[in-house]
């Protein structure tokens, strides 16, 4: 165990000097794969900022059922019955006429025109909340012709289309960011796969000699796999920190533009949960592109006499 | 220790490098091979230290079949044979330890005992004190001698030289002969490619001729008209 730690030391160590020995080299490098991973990095926070600023769209489909003036408050609770018993309902709220009014009183500022009406204007309603499995139009529309088919029904009121548009683009923005992901994954999979080939060839004597004494394919490719990985490592670092310098510009003025359209959407910073998230991925992409260098390159140099 | 039976090189643009050569060199024993430049003695080195397997025929070192032996078996083979080159070889960038202590790293020695060979196998060629310089601030001479050091630190059976004394003046040369013989001496079996007929001769040690890809005793036929051409 001893010597196996000693042996992944000694390759540690020795990949840690070849970098911090052309810094300006391994600086640009760093840079690349620090950008290639800071761009979707940042995407994905957005998108995650605006699902925590708007909620949860799959149970934010409601739809609001308006009882004719005259139904009463029992054949409203009854009706209310009736909704939670069908298939594909979550949660059904009976709000009164009596509460509509209190709550309109309180939440508009017109409590002294309301004065002036004699019998409460607002009718009995019900507030339908769908399973989030039964949110597609089709299953908001089935619903909707059986709320609007009872004959104590005014109006059945499903706002749902903004949600479902909002939803799509969230969705198409995230499988955009995926796409751009994987691509610059692959990107930083070329960059670490060519930093290390070219370090392979310049060392091509090197490791003729280390071979010819007896090297085997996995003493020589180690020092090649822990460069990769502190190219990953330190390329996603970077990456973290450039993500939280963009967000420490922006966080502020974007604050204050959704405050000028009254709305507290702000820019989540990153916990350690998704630095860790990134390191890892940096990390692991830095091992596969050295791999992928070593085990075809390496395997082409044999020692010559 | 070494066996070549009708062991035949061919390259693959055509070449044939070595053509049915059968020798052997017994353990402890030490060897010079001698020809022109292209004669086929590289070949046989590359042959002994696996560099190469043979096209046809048998290739035997340490008790191992070369023409059989698993790739993944290659680098425990070549731990049992120091190889010295004309060029030495030495890596630039590393100190003369370090270029001393490569193969015991590969070798995944302990640290300890990397330590304690590498110091024994650079006191034995008189560098100790440089252990800590560079290839570069060496005479090729004193290069040389850190090959020789890399060469037999892990204490091989075998040692194999091609024109180690290539670049030296005669008095280096001697030298360096000097340093083969001492591990000659204690065991190891010694394998030196070189035209230099002068210290074959004044060696007195046995001499395998090559010549055209073919292996002759010149004790057994009379020398070849062209071997005149380096004396």
């Amino acid at each position: 165990m001893t010597g196996w730690l000693t042996r992944h030391l000694q390759a540690m160590l020795f990949a840690a000097g070849r970098l911090t020995r052309a810094p300006l080299a391994t600086g640009f490098t760093l840079l690349v794969i620090a950008i290639a991973l800071t761009l979707p990095a940042a995407f994905g926070l957005v998108i995650a900022s605006v699902r925590t600023a708007t909620g949860d769209f799959a149970s934010a489909v409601d739809v609001t059922v308006y009882f004719k003036q005259g139904v009463t408050l029992e054949k409203a609770q009854q009706l209310a019955q009736s909704a939670r018993e069908r298939s594909g309902v979550d949660r059904v709220t009976l709000v009164s006429a009596d509460e509509a009014l209190k709550s309109f009183r309180e939440q508009s500022g017109f409590g002294a025109a309301l004065d002036v009406l004699g019998d409460n204007p607002l009718p009995h309603a019900l507030d339908i909340r769908p399973n989030s499995e039964a949110t597609t139009p089709q299953q908001m529309e089935a619903l909707r012709r059986y709320l609007a088919a009872w004959p104590e029904v005014e109006l059945v009121q499903v706002d749902s289309e903004w949600v479902i548009r909002l939803n799509a683009i969230l969705e198409l923005l995230r499988r955009l960011v995926t796409g751009t992901a994987a691509l610059l994954g692959v990107g930083v999979l070329a960059v670490i796969g060519n930093t290390i080939r070219l370090e392979i060839y310049n060392r091509r004597a090197e490791i003729e000699v280390t071979k010819l004494v007896g090297g085997s394919n996995a003493f020589v490719r180690r020092p090649f796999l822990y460069t990769g990985l502190f190219y990953g490592l330190l390329g996603a670092a970077l990456a973290a920190v450039l993500l939280l310098i963009a967000l420490h510009l922006l966080g502020a003025p974007v604050g204050r533009l959704a405050a000028s359209y009254g709305s507290s959407f702000r820019l989540l910073s990153p916990g350690w949960r998704e630095v860790g998230s990134l390191v890892g991925v940096g990390a692991a992409l830095g091992m596969v592109g050295a791999w992928m260098a070593t085990a075809r390159h390496l395997a082409r140099i044999e020692p010559r006499a | 220790m070494i066996r070549f039976d009708r062991a035949t090189k061919r390259y693959p643009n055509g070449r044939e490098a070595l053509g049915a050569a059968s020798f052997e060199i017994s353990a402890g024993e030490m060897v010079f091979l001698t020809g022109r430049s292209g004669a086929g003695k590289s070949t046989i080195l590359k042959l002994i230290a696996l560099l190469e397997r043979p096209t046809r025929g048998l290739v035997l070192v340490n008790g191992h079949n070369t023409s059989s032996l698993p790739a993944r078996k290659i680098p425990a083979f070549r731990r049992e044979i120091g190889v010295v080159f004309q060029d030495h070889r030495l890596l630039p960038e590393r100190s003369l330890f370090d270029n001393v202590a490569l193969p015991l790293y590969a070798a995944h020695a302990p640290l300890r005992e990397i330590d304690k060979r590498a110091r024994a196998a650079l006191d034995q060629v008189g560098l100790l004190d440089r252990a800590a310089s560079l290839p570069m601030e060496l005479s090729v001479g004193e290069q040389q001698r850190v090959g020789i050091a890399r060469a037999v630190v892990s204490k091989p059976k075998l040692i194999i030289a091609d024109e180690p004394t290539g670049n030296l003046d005669p008095g280096l040369s001697l030298e360096i002969m000097d340093l083969f013989r001492r591990f000659n001496d204690v065991g190891a079996t010694v394998v030196v490619a070189t035209h230099d007929l002068d210290i074959v001769k004044a060696s007195g040690l046995r001499e395998i001729v090559v010549a055209n890809g073919r292996v002759r005793d010149p004790g057994a036929e009379p020398e070849l008209p062209h071997m005149e051409a380096h004396r």
